[in-house]
């Protein structure tokens, strides 16, 4: 009995130890989820998730993950410990893109054919509203302290700021081509926003909706054109900013403070999306095109490892 | 008492040049401006075609420019700016410069014009065609784009040096370094081959036999074995066909003496825009399309998109709807359109010529995007294909 209970206690220390952390990736074309340890290196499975898996998301108590099955116009709910399936959201049509709200109870969705965002509130599973936005919404985000909810159309060139309590627009900021992606600092002050067409970052002050200002990406060697930023992610103390730059191959890292780009991290090919590990020590990257996910160690801002996850990695969640 | 006023006076105008630039980038309530557009197109005579699988379009372009319409006007609702597109379609038999005088000059700045090469520039030497600002959305002509280029016109098309070039690229990629000319007996067929020919000298490939064709363009006498004695010539690599109305071209293919791909204006072809296109987003706008024509996004229409897509866009970024100052930010740096094919497009400032990817396709699949990975050019790739500055034989009377 005690050595039965000795033994179980030494598993839990190393599979804590071993499984610090779980990342899960969408495989858009294999149908399928990643599921990698990290800290090993490895492709841990791969299960069958539903058609064309985009974005994904975890709860703020890590225990469900959302994922955006786009062919089936859903938003699946998934136990983040079984992997599987406990519930649907009524998603509307095609879903891509979603962010769910610090309190993890509602989730706005860019349905891109329809030109729409659709507010769900996650207890009811019901679609409590549909918001007019520009043409073809992608990008979408919530600030920290819950007050905007921030749509980017991709043909209207526009974020959409839009008021969590009445989600009426209020206020509309044009920005660069093909705005892609967005986060709020920690703070909620600044968001930030990639332009794929001009190959820029905007940093907006969120009060006055105003740009603080435009960043515009330099890699040597490729041409203008090549360079395409998409996701973007901002350190918890606004230290530091990182900008995956799509078809050049790289990730950028900014200092958040001076709007510096401080160094081009060489990542997989097409890199898409980015997301750190808990404890923000490392960076992860979907790489589109070269099927694997690209590990950064952020202390010495090198990529220690990549991992092959399956065909077309999308999207990027983490467990803790 | 006016020392008095002044410094209040000048106090005011500071405040409200400092709300002036404020206002230029968060968008709010102003009065309603409204950019008219004119489009302008002449009905066509159904041309003779090989295969009834493909429907004749009647309105080709049309709901291209309709649907820019809706994206501009989305975005117009929160600029408050109002796009508005006006048709005006000329009989077969109906005069198109006399529609121009009566319906379009004199009330519109912005023309969209679905006309032959011959007519476009006849249009734009009209005295009222200089308070205007043409955009070809159907020609592919490589002289209008050089010697006989107008500083009113701007092409939407990929011209046919930048269709010749986007080949050679994947050609030469592929190391079909020995080409096989067949040239169909137009005048459109003579041009695409004197591109094709100006692209084999360009990348340093080899045209080691030309052949008019010469044969008869009705399916039940053109026989196999015309083809296959035809194409019994010295070896070569590729087969590439010169052949625009589509007469004879898909003859050629699975009918060759040797195992050849045929590549050109049949088989492999390239072009603006095609049903199998589906990256950088083009999926999204050819939904769209589809649900709102009911049929597949054909160059023309693609072309017409971007052109009205453009005046929205300097419309937008500028807030004006001002002649001058929306060609001005047309060909400026800024100027970044999106057209779904993965680059940003723009204007060339030598000749009005949209630079763009030109898609290299088959039937039923997406085969390659020039230019082709490897073709390298000092500013952007896109300027390897077809007339760059330095080639460019127009001299802009802007």
């Amino acid at each position: 009995m005690n050595k039965n209970v000795l033994g179980l206690f030494l598993m839990g220390v190393l599979n804590g130890a071993v499984q610090a952390e779980t990342v899960f990736v969408t495989l858009e074309k294999d149908n399928a989820l990643a599921v990698v340890d990290p800290i090993a290196g490895t492709l841990s499975k791969s299960v069958d998730i539903g058609q064309r898996p985009r974005g994904i998301a975890i709860s703020p108590d890590n225990k469900l993950l959302y994922v955006a099955t786009s062919d089936e116009n859903t938003i699946k709910i998934i136990d983040a410990e079984s992997l599987k399936e406990v519930g649907k959201l009524p998603s509307g049509k095609d879903p891509e893109t979603f962010a769910l709200n610090p309190a993890g109870d509602r989730l706005y969705v860019s349905n891109e054919d329809d030109s729409l965002v659709t507010v769900i509130d996650i207890p009811g599973k019901k679609a409590i509203k549909q918001i007019k936005v520009g043409v073809e919404p992608e990008g979408i985000t919530v600030s920290p302290d819950n007050l905007w909810v921030v749509s980017a159309s991709e043909t209207t060139n526009m974020v959409h700021w839009i008021d969590t309590l009445t989600n009426e627009i209020v206020e509309n900021t044009l920005v660069d081509p093909r705005p892609r992606a967005l986060a709020f600092t920690a703070d909620s002050r600044q968001l930030w926003v990639t332009s794929e067409m001009a190959g820029t970052l905007m940093i907006l002050d969120v009060k006055t909706k105003q740009l603080i200002k435009t960043i515009k990406f330099e890699v040597q060697g490729v041409t203008r054109d090549k360079i395409q930023p998409v996701g973007v992610v901002i350190d918890k103390d606004s230290k530091r900013g990182y900008v995956a730059l799509g078809p050049t191959n790289r990730v950028a890292v900014l200092n958040a403070q001076t709007f510096e780009v401080e160094k081009y991290l060489l990542v997989g090919q097409r890199v898409w999306n980015l997301a750190f590990s808990p404890d923000q020590h490392r960076l992860y990257s979907t790489n589109g095109l070269s099927n694997d996910i690209s590990i950064i160690d952020l202390e010495t801002q090198t990529v220690t490892k990549s991992v092959a996850v399956g065909t077309y990695p999308w999207g990027v969640a983490v467990k803790p | 008492m006016m020392r008095i006023i002044n410094p209040f006076f000048q106090i005011t105008l500071k405040f409200l040049f400092v709300i002036q630039l404020l206002s230029v980038n968060v968008v709010s309530a102003e009065a309603k401006q409204t950019i008219n557009i004119a489009y302008l197109a002449q009905e066509q005579k159904i041309p003779p075609v090989l295969s009834n699988l493909d429907a004749f379009i009647k309105d080709q372009g049309v709901p291209g420019a309709e649907l820019a319409i809706i994206d501009n006007n989305t975005t117009g609702q929160f600029t408050k700016q109002q796009f508005v597109l006006k048709k005006f379609i000329v009989p077969l038999d109906g005069n198109v410069i006399d529609t121009f005088n009566k319906a379009i000059a004199g009330q519109y700045a912005f023309v969209l014009v679905n006309l032959p090469a011959e007519l476009i520039n006849k249009i734009a030497d009209l005295p009222a065609a200089k308070q205007l600002l043409i955009f070809d959305v159907a020609t592919v002509d490589d002289a209008l784009r050089n010697q006989q280029c107008r500083g009113n016109v701007l092409h939407l098309l990929p011209d046919r040096a930048m269709r010749a070039d986007a080949l050679a690229q994947y050609m030469m990629k592929k190391r079909w370094n020995k080409w096989f000319l067949v040239i169909g007996a137009t005048e459109e067929d003579r041009l695409f081959a004197e591109a094709i020919r100006r692209a084999a000298k360009r990348f340093g490939m080899k045209i080691v036999q030309e052949k008019p064709w010469e044969h008869t363009f009705d399916a039940r006498r053109t026989e196999q074995s015309d083809v296959s004695v035809f194409t019994q010539v010295d070896d070569y690599d590729v087969l590439v066909v010169a052949d625009e109305q589509g007469q004879f071209g898909e003859y050629l293919e699975y009918r060759t003496w040797n195992a050849r791909p045929v590549i050109g204006t049949q088989g492999l072809i390239a072009t603006a825009w095609h049903p199998t296109h589906q990256q950088w987003g083009a999926e999204q706008i050819q939904n769209r399309f589809k649900e709102q024509a009911g049929r597949w996004m054909e160059e023309q229409d693609y072309a017409a998109y971007l052109a009205v897509r453009a005046i929205g866009e300097a419309a937008t970024r500028t807030l004006s709807s001002d002649l001058k100052r929306l060609k001005d930010y047309m060909f400026s740096a800024a100027f970044a359109l999106q057209g779904y094919k993965g680059n940003p497009l723009s204007f060339r400032s030598w000749n009005g010529q949209l630079r763009q990817p030109v898609l290299l396709s088959a039937p039923r699949s997406s085969v390659a995007v020039a230019p082709i990975d490897g073709f390298l050019h000092p500013h952007t790739e896109l300027d390897t294909l077809g007339y760059d500055q330095p080639e460019s034989s127009c001299k802009w009377s802007q």
